[in-house]
Order: structure tokens, then C-alpha cells, then sequence
């Protein structure tokens, strides 16, 4: 596994809050089985495995099953948590989503673990980030990209609760918790955490801090910045978008590929019905060798990269 | 009348359940051939019919659609009838019934013979096969779950349907559920990797409640399986991932009959039937011919073919 850059104090791997929400949603409802290929202990499911053996199915390295068992299980009346690395489980399963998940319309939870370029020096083969737009595009799959611990614990449950298919980014990359004032989770509701009108910054997962801190940094120059976490990708919260546009700039920031996937996606909507400048920050593709910290300072996917972007999309506006 | 095709073997077979998982009897189902009425009693007659009924029924749609791969639905026609008029347990009236038998049809090309046996066991009217791929028809080109009720899960890619089956045997399996899971593939579709990991699994939890029937009629899209990427021995290769292996004719509804309706209780293995099949089965132009894999036939072809399956 990639050496993880010590965790700064207060900072969390939202992998944890997966599995103690998995465990607690498995206290309360015999329902609910993990399925795993292999990763039982990348997917933090060490203690489930512990505590229910038998409401795991380990499928062994064998992500196309583990996705199809997964509809199975289903079929059968679970609620399955199929998790594996996201770059596998869609990569290498990606006709099982479509087919046996999204196209059936079955209620399965695909659980994305190390998401985005956590693995950093592990290489593209291991970097999730294209995920986004590979999945957003399967019209009945819900897709979610929590920002911090206490979005990932939300979405979990909103996706237990929901009958139908979901899949859901989880980031070992560590996160602090968010401040909100006004702490409410809805699956295709996305969330203002910061007020401003003079542009929007629009972020999802482990982006949003750093949007959040870029905003402060602008307001310095008394740049008020909108933040906006589109924590939902589908279906997308366009209401929201649409209001974005009307402060006249529009910057969004993701850790995914530049092409198809939040960006994408809030380009799509804009480009229909209200054209403002916009910024799309990202990955430019296949990445180099490097840390995840690396390769976020090197593509300028920080708070100062964020507001380097601002300012210059503000000349345009 | 109901009546209950019983498996051998020992199941739990009490009045109320009988009631429940009773396959249709010909009074039943919106589809009767006259020589039926008298064949409730012998299940074996009674798939006979149903088999003929399916050839007659799925060559008209491909006819009328001008669309189909009739080959596949020839090869598949008895074991489709056998599973629907001796062996699984379902309710047409309740086809999300947690304690059914599933059926995965993992050949999900093989429409024809799938929506005819459907209609013939009363999940659907047999009208509704005159919609076959006619624009806005539940009748897509492959089974879709949430268009029609009877099917389990959305195929047509290869290579989905036993991944999907293991995960509803193992989901019985947790359960310690009376409920058996049965797929069918082709043969060709052997050759997507997708089967060889799912059949690790199945072998490696003992699945006793799942049934792999092959419908081996030895013809993929373009060429005989052995002359493009060979299964041969294809036995031996499902017993060294652990599974249960018989090997039968494909078109003897008797063999078809006893195998799988054989209680799969204390084997300890999944089961994996390889039905010997010919493509293009009951017609003599279509007989182990690839071209019928997704051939549509003319006028002339259709009339003499109705007349060969009489």
C-alpha cells in the first residue's frame, strides 16, 4: 500500500466512519451483508468480519462477481455493501454496474474505497479518477462523493435507506470535519457552505476543505466566494447550479479527471441554460509518480491553486 | 384443478405450499394446445407439448419481428419447458415471492424461447407476444426485470448470469432457505472469464442450491466453440472448480426431467448440468446449421418449418 502521509491531528480517514456505519446499520437490520473481493482489510471491514462471519461473502480477487454477487444478494433480499478499491470495482466491473446493477435497478450499495489518487505513487493503475464520469452516466445509479466524516456517515444511511442502487466514493485521504452551521443530508441536495456572490466554487469529497480554505483567502482581497458541496453528482442538484450561475463565475474542483465528471457535469447545465465563465480543476489524465500530497500540490489542487483560479476567472466575468 | 409436479425428493410439499409454488396446469394458463388437456398427469407428455408449443410460438415471433436468434431458443426450447412444467416452484400471480425458485437465463439473446415459456406458464398473456421488438414492446431483444415479471435480472452482455445466480444461492445459502437458483448459459458464453471466477465461488461455498445447465449445442455466433476457443473437456474442467457434473441429451425431456428436479440436498456441491444440444433443433434446415444462430427465416423457411414441428 502507498506510505499515507501521517494523518494531521484531527483529520480522519473516512473509511472508518464506513465501516462503524456499516456495523451499526448491520446491528439494527439482518439485511445487511458486506461483500468483499479480498478487501476485507482495505475496506476497514476487519471487525464486520469479526463480528457477523457469515453475513460476509468474500468473494476473492474477482471484481466482476463480487459486483454481480452483490445483484444477487439482492435478488435474495439482502442489502449488500459490495466495497472494493474504486479503482477496480468500476474499472474492471464496469458492465456488471451497468447491466447487473444500474440497468436491473437492483438495491445494492457499491462502496468505492480509495477513491480519487490516494494511492499516489502506486500509479494510474491504481488512481480512481475517472469513476465519476464513468459512473455518472448510468442515469438510476445514485452517486455520492462525501466531503468528511459526517457526510460519508449520512450518505451511508440515506443509502441503506434507499431502494435502489448507489455508489458511493470513499477517501482514505484524510479530511477535517466541516464546519456547518446547518448540518442536513439529502441525497441530490447540494449543500452552500460558505454564502458569496461574487463567484461560486462548486467541490465535492476531499476537494471541499480546500475550496473552503481558497474562500477565506479571497475574502482577504474581499473576494466573496460561494462554496458550494455538490456532494451528489446524481442526480444532480441543477436548482443549485443554476442559482451558482447568477453570481457570474463558476469554478469547480474535484479530485477526478478534468473530463466527464463534476465539472462535466455542472458544465452540461450551465452550457444549457445559463453560459458563464467557468473553471473546471482537476487531473489533466494518466498522472506521474508521486504522493497523493505530491500530486495535489503539483496540479495546483490546493487552496492557493483554487484561488489562482478565482481571480483569473473573475477578469473574465 | 391444481396439481403439483412434486420433485423427488425431500422436500417440505404441504397443501399451502403446494398451492403456492404449483406450476400452472394447462386449465390455468392462457396457453393450451388441445393435445395438452389430457397430458396434466404426465409431466414428461405435458414438457413434450409445452416444448413444441415454444418452438411453434418463438419461430413466429422471430418471423413476424423479422429479428431473433431461433437457433439458440431451438437449443433451449426443452430444457426451458422442463424447468417451467416440472421443476421450479413459482407463482406467476406473486413473481417477487421471496420463497420462489429462480431461473436466471443467462443467454438473455435466447427471447424467443424465454417469452414464450413465460407466456405459456402465465407470467404474461400470450398476446403480449405479438409485441415482440416492436417499439415501446416489454419484449426488448433481451430480458428485462423491470418490463416484465418472471425475469430475474437484466441480461444480454455474457458471461451475467452466473455471477448474478451464485448471489441469489448465496443469499439462500445465509438464509438456510428452501428456494433453489438455476441458470442457464450457452456454451460459447463459457469462454467470458466472468463464469470461471463465479464458478470459484460457487464451488468453494458448496453451493448445493445452484443448477448450471449448459446448453451445449457446440455452435457460437460464428463458428463450433472447438474451432475457436475449445471447451473441450468441459466436464472435468467444472469438477476441478469443485461442482457436481452430469451430462445428458439436452432434447430428452425425461433425462431433463430426473436431473433436475433430483432434490440437491446433502451434495454438497453446486450441480452443472451439460445438456448436449443441437441449434436449431425440431427443424431440418436449421439442424446444427451457425448460420440460424441469429438467422431470420422467409416465408417459405417459416411455412415449412411450422410444418416440421407438428
Amino acid at each position: 500500500m502507498s506510505a499515507a502521509a501521517p494523518q494531521p491531528a484531527g483529520w480522519h480517514d473516512c473509511r472508518d466512519t464506513f465501516s462503524k456505519t456499516v456495523e451499526a446499520l448491520a446491528e439494527a437490520d439482518p439485511r445487511i451483508v458486506t461483500v468483499v473481493s479480498d478487501s476485507v482489510g482495505s475496506s476497514k471491514l476487519v471487525n464486520f468480519r469479526k463480528r457477523w462471519p457469515e453475513r460476509m461473502v468474500n468473494v476473492g480477487i474477482a471484481e466482476q462477481t463480487v459486483v454481480a454477487v452483490g445483484a444477487g444478494l439482492a435478488n435474495g433480499g439482502k442489502i449488500p455493501f459490495v466495497s472494493a478499491a474504486a479503482c477496480f470495482l468500476t474499472a474492471r466491473a464496469m458492465e456488471q454496474i451497468k447491466a447487473d446493477i444500474a440497468y436491473t435497478n437492483v438495491n445494492v450499495k457499491l462502496i468505492g474505497q480509495s477513491s480519487g489518487i490516494a494511492y499516489g505513487e502506486l500509479g494510474p493503475t491504481h488512481h480512481s479518477i475517472e469513476d465519476m464520469a464513468w459512473l455518472r452516466l448510468l442515469n438510476n445509479l445514485t452517486l455520492i462523493v462525501p466531503s468528511d466524516p459526517w457526510e460519508t456517515e449520512q450518505a451511508i444511511r440515506a443509502a441503506a435507506a434507499l431502494d435502489g442502487p448507489v455508489f458511493i466514493r470513499v477517501s482514505r485521504m484524510p479530511v477535517p470535519d466541516l464546519p456547518r452551521s446547518n448540518a442536513r443530508f439529502e441525497i441530490g441536495k447540494a449543500e452552500t457552505l460558505r454564502e458569496g456572490d461574487d463567484l461560486a466554487i462548486i467541490a465535492n469529497g476531499v476537494m471541499v476543505h480546500r475550496a473552503l480554505a481558497a474562500a477565506e483567502a479571497l475574502a482577504a482581497e474581499g473576494i466573496a466566494a460561494r462554496v458550494i458541496n455538490m456532494s451528489t453528482v446524481n442526480p444532480l442538484d441543477e436548482a443549485t447550479i443554476l442559482d451558482a450561475a447568477k453570481t457570474g463565475a463558476v469554478v469547480t474542483v474535484e479530485e477526478h479527471s478534468v473530463r466527464g465528471g463534476l465539472g462535466g457535469a455542472v458544465a452540461e447545465v450551465l452550457a444549457t441554460h445559463d453560459p458563464v465563465p467557468m473553471r473546471i480543476l482537476g487531473f489533466p489524465g494518466f498522472l506521474p509518480t508521486g504522493s497523493a500530497d505530491w500530486l495535489l500540490e503539483h496540479f495546483n489542487l490546493n487552496a492557493a491553486g483554487i484561488a489562482d483560479a478565482a481571480r483569473q476567472l473573475l477578469a473574465r466575468k | 384443478m391444481m396439481r403439483y409436479l412434486s420433485r423427488q425428493g425431500g422436500r417440505e410439499e404441504g397443501a399451502a405450499q403446494a398451492a403456492r409454488t404449483a406450476p400452472p396446469t394447462v386449465e390455468e394458463t392462457n396457453v393450451t394446445s388441445a393435445a395438452s388437456a389430457g397430458l396434466a398427469n404426465d409431466p414428461v407428455a405435458l414438457i413434450a407439448d409445452k416444448a413444441l408449443w415454444i418452438r411453434r410460438r418463438s419461430f413466429q415471433m422471430v418471423y413476424e419481428a423479422q429479428l431473433g436468434h431461433p437457433g439458440g431458443d431451438f437449443s433451449a426450447a426443452d430444457i426451458l419447458a422442463t424447468l417451467y412444467f416440472g421443476v421450479l416452484r413459482h407463482d406467476p400471480s406473486n413473481p417477487r415471492d421471496p420463497g420462489r425458485d429462480r431461473f436466471v437465463m443467462s443467454k438473455g439473446h435466447c427471447t424467443g424461447a424465454f417469452y414464450a415459456v413465460l407466456a405459456a406458464a402465465g407470467f404474461f398473456p400470450e398476446a403480449q407476444l405479438t409485441t415482440y421488438m416492436q417499439p415501446l414492446s416489454k419484449l426488448n431483444g433481451h430480458p428485462n426485470r423491470n418490463y416484465l415479471p418472471g425475469v430475474e435480472t437484466n441480461t444480454g452482455p455474457l458471461g451475467h448470469g452466473l455471477p448474478v445466480a451464485t448471489g441469489i444461492a448465496i443469499a439462500g445459502q445465509i438464509d438456510n432457505a428452501e428456494f433453489r437458483t438455476f441458470v442457464l448459459t450457452g456454451d460459447g458464453e463459457l469462454q467470458e472469464g466472468s463464469n470461471w471466477e463465479a464458478a470459484l465461488t460457487a464451488g468453494h461455498r458448496k453451493l448445493e442450491n445452484l443448477t448450471l445447465i449448459i446448453d451445449r449445442n457446440r455452435l457460437q455466433q460464428g463458428a463450433r466453440t472447438e474451432e475457436t476457443a475449445s471447451l473441450d473437456p468441459l466436464d472435468d474442467k467444472w469438477r476441478a472448480f469443485g461442482w457436481h457434473v452430469e451430462v445428458l441429451d439436452g432434447h430428452d425431456h425425461r433425462a431433463l426431467y430426473e436431473a433436475l428436479s433430483k432434490s440437491p440436498k446433502g451434495r454438497g456441491k453446486p450441480l452443472c448440468i451439460i445438456a448436449n444440444t443441437f441449434k436449431g433443433k425440431g427443424v431440418s434446415f436449421m439442424h446444427d446449421n451457425v448460420a440460424w444462430h441469429h438467422g431470420v427465416p422467409n416465408k417459405d423457411q417459416y411455412e415449412q418449418a411450422m410444418r416440421e414441428l407438428a
